[in-house]
């Protein structure tokens, strides 16, 4: 692999891992202000992770093609 | 106490699963791995579907341990034999004055030496029969169904005799009412979820099953395959089109409550959204997986890169090992998601729209 592909296969883990942060820190949060909506929190915040790992694979794979 | 019993299931999986962590990496040691490009081939070569169920090979004598299986061509008329024939790629197989040879992974047909010729882009010109071969994917598949087959048909059949099912039906029956409570009804809705169960219970625990199979020493690699993650994806886009109403429709089409040249311009981009639904269900399962056992396997591969073999061996063991166990959890939560994606899409497709909001809204526009 060349050095540009692996800077950008960094910034896009940088990315990720900022967006994947902000939903777990943002989610603990709200799991510690109403414990009793955890589930329905939990679901949530999964749907939104998978959805920006989703983005954040696609940018790897479309970046190693 | 339904959680519980979920729990214990998982926690039983990954202790069984750590164990088979130190069998692979026995296994692949015997693969006397120098170099780091040979270690990228193990790993390519781990990755890509095979026409040989190969369990481990012996670097030094050259000896694969495993079974051939069986190779369909469609190539004037249907060819049929064992990918024996092909001695692991190196020799030309001749069917019935036909030869065939394999070159990167792909069956092509040769002259009676297997000469392939290459174009510029070193691309070979040689003509490419249909395949339609059972290869290394397709017997992990076909294993997988039939073991859901077993498994939920005796769990079915309990349920004529008794409400409570018995042996292995307990460990299952509480996953069935998980899919069903915590992703289908929140999703499609009390009334409709029904019709859909059938599906989201196949994707379900086909995904998981394979995804696990995945993390034995079988060394299978189905689920980071991007065919079979696109035809998964395929499913939940046809069945997501073909039960959607027409509330779905007029969303794409004429989205209710923006203006006539808003509506135009949001033609062509809503049904680019339909589409990218299933493709980004595609790579995520896909890429996931792909990105676990290349984790795995680099990790694995530590051994043969250091110097030290004895301390490279127990760092790279306990990685491997902790990686394993995330893995484990990484092979349900992708199952759920794909699942859960799919039942969301599903239920976005059949929602009753609340037709007095959209009224609201055209009056608004109106007005």
């Amino acid at each position: 692999m060349e050095i540009p592909v692996l800077v950008g296969a960094g910034l896009i883990v940088i990315g990720a891992g900022m967006g994947l942060g902000k939903i777990g820190g943002s989610a603990m949060e709200a799991i510690a202000r109403q414990p009793e909506a955890s589930g329905k929190i939990q679901t949530a915040m999964i749907i939104i992770a998978a959805l920006l790992e989703g983005l954040a694979f696609a940018a790897l794979i479309l970046g190693k093609a | 106490m339904q959680n519980f019993s979920i729990t214990k299931f998982i926690l039983s999986l990954v202790v069984f699963c750590s164990l088979s962590t130190f069998a692979k990496g026995d296994n692949e040691s015997k693969g006397a791995v120098d170099s780091k490009s040979e270690i990228d081939a193990y790993i390519d070569h781990h990755l890509q579907d095979s026409y040989y169920f190969n369990f481990w090979s012996d670097g030094e004598t050259g000896e694969h341990v495993g079974f051939p299986l069986p190779i369909i061509l469609i190539d004037d008329g249907l060819k049929v034999f064992s990918s024996s024939k092909f001695h692991h790629g190196e020799t030309v197989a001749e069917v019935d004055g036909n030869y065939y040879k394999i070159y990167h992974g792909k069956i092509y047909k040769t002259d009676a030496e297997g000469t392939i010729s290459l174009d510029e882009d070193n691309h070979p010109t040689n003509s490419k029969p249909l395949d339609l071969s059972i290869t290394k994917n397709v017997t992990t598949m076909l294993l997988t169904s039939v073991l859901l087959l077993l498994m939920f048909g005796s769990l079915a059949k309990n349920y004529k005799n008794s409400q409570l099912p018995k042996g292995f039906g307990r460990v299952l029956e509480p996953l069935v009412i998980y899919v069903r409570d915590d992703i289908a009804i929140p999703n499609i809705g009390e009334k409709k979820y029904r019709k859909f169960m059938g599906f989201l219970l196949t994707v379900f625990f086909f995904i998981w099953i394979l995804n696990l199979l995945g993390m034995t020493p079988l060394g299978v690699n189905v689920t980071g395959n991007i065919a079979v993650t696109a035809c998964l994806a395929l499913f939940t886009y046809l069945i997501t089109q073909f039960s959607a109403n027409k509330d779905y429709w007029k969303h794409i089409f004429w989205m209710p409550g923006v203006p006539v040249p808003m509506k135009i311009i949001l033609i062509p981009i809503e049904l680019l959204g339909t589409l990218t639904k299933p493709f980004a269900l595609m790579i995520r399962l896909f890429a996931n997986i792909t990105a676990g056992h290349v984790v795995i396997m680099s990790l694995i591969a530590l051994i043969f890169v250091g110097k030290n073999v004895y301390a490279d061996t127990s760092i790279s063991l306990a990685l491997a090992l902790f990686i394993s166990v995330i893995e484990l959890l990484v092979a349900f939560l992708q199952a759920y998601i794909f699942t859960m994606l799919s039942a969301l899409f599903i239920g976005l497709a059949v929602e009753e729209h609340d037709h007095a909001h959209d009224e609201e809204l055209e009056t608004n526009e109106i007005i």
